[in-house]
């Protein structure tokens, strides 16, 4: 308890001067806030602890070499050498942070979000729109099929009881209005893939 | 009586360094030492 009350900055210059016992007692002193401090970053224990561990040595060396002027406080010295380490480690695995719930399982694993963007809804609009142009180009017989087919969904026996033509009829009028729908994509140049 | 399913999310209240990674740096904290030579400075860890 009595180690309690010295401040930081007297363990620190203590320990400049070879008393190791004052690491001791500031490691103990601020090991939950800068542990919690990284781990609210990082959201992995293993990392955590790694990261725990170089902010230290950064600590031991710079103390070591005497490069530690008390200008400001220890601790957010010392917070400031973790949000860097931190700020390398993601650097360095270039992502972001994801939350783990902390078990082997992952329930983001299994959910995902399979609504689009703002920018990809609007490409699939376009795409749509394109299409439906290329679409008002083709034959009326052909149009009409494709329609049936693709927006209607119905089947080639449907379609031939509509138009009164026969299945193999249909059946060609959907080959020629796929196409003609390519020729004209080729032609123009047009881009329908999201 | 519904059956739940769910495991009960393990507590993270206690955000703290393993022992082993204190032991290590007090450790390491003993075995460096720093030399100085004129301007320059030389670790060495001597274990």
């Amino acid at each position: 308890m009595e180690k309690e009350l010295i401040p930081d900055a007297a363990l620190v210059s203590n320990y400049i001067k070879g008393d190791e016992s004052a690491l001791a007692v500031l490691i103990e002193r601020h090991k939950q806030k800068i542990y919690s401090f990284i781990f609210s970053k990082v959201y992995d224990r293993d990392i955590t602890e790694d990261v725990f561990q170089d902010t230290f040595i950064k600590v031991i060396k710079t103390l070591k070499r005497g490069k530690y002027n008390e200008e400001g406080k220890f601790l957010p010295w010392v917070m400031r050498i973790a949000h860097n380490l931190v700020i390398d480690h993601f650097r360095k695995n270039s992502r972001m942070p994801k939350f783990d719930n902390a078990g082997e399982f992952s329930i983001f694993s299994v959910l995902s979000d399979s609504s689009l963007n703002a920018e990809k809804s609007m490409i699939k609009d376009q795409v749509e729109s394109d299409v439906r142009r290329i679409i008002e180009e083709l034959p009326e017989d052909q149009k009409q099929v494709l329609l049936m087919r693709m927006y209607n969904d119905m089947s080639f026996k449907e379609i031939s009881e509509r138009t009164g033509v026969s299945i193999n009829t249909a059946l060609g009028r959907m080959r020629y209005a796929l196409i003609n729908m390519r020729k004209v994509i080729e032609q123009n140049n047009i881009v329908l893939t999201n | 009586m519904a059956k739940l399913y769910s495991n009960p999310s393990p507590k993270n209240d206690k955000l703290l360094p393993k022992d082993e990674t204190i032991s290590y740096l007090l450790n390491y904290s003993k075995a460096l030492s720093v030399i100085s030579y004129n301007k320059l400075k030389f670790e060495a860890l001597l274990n």
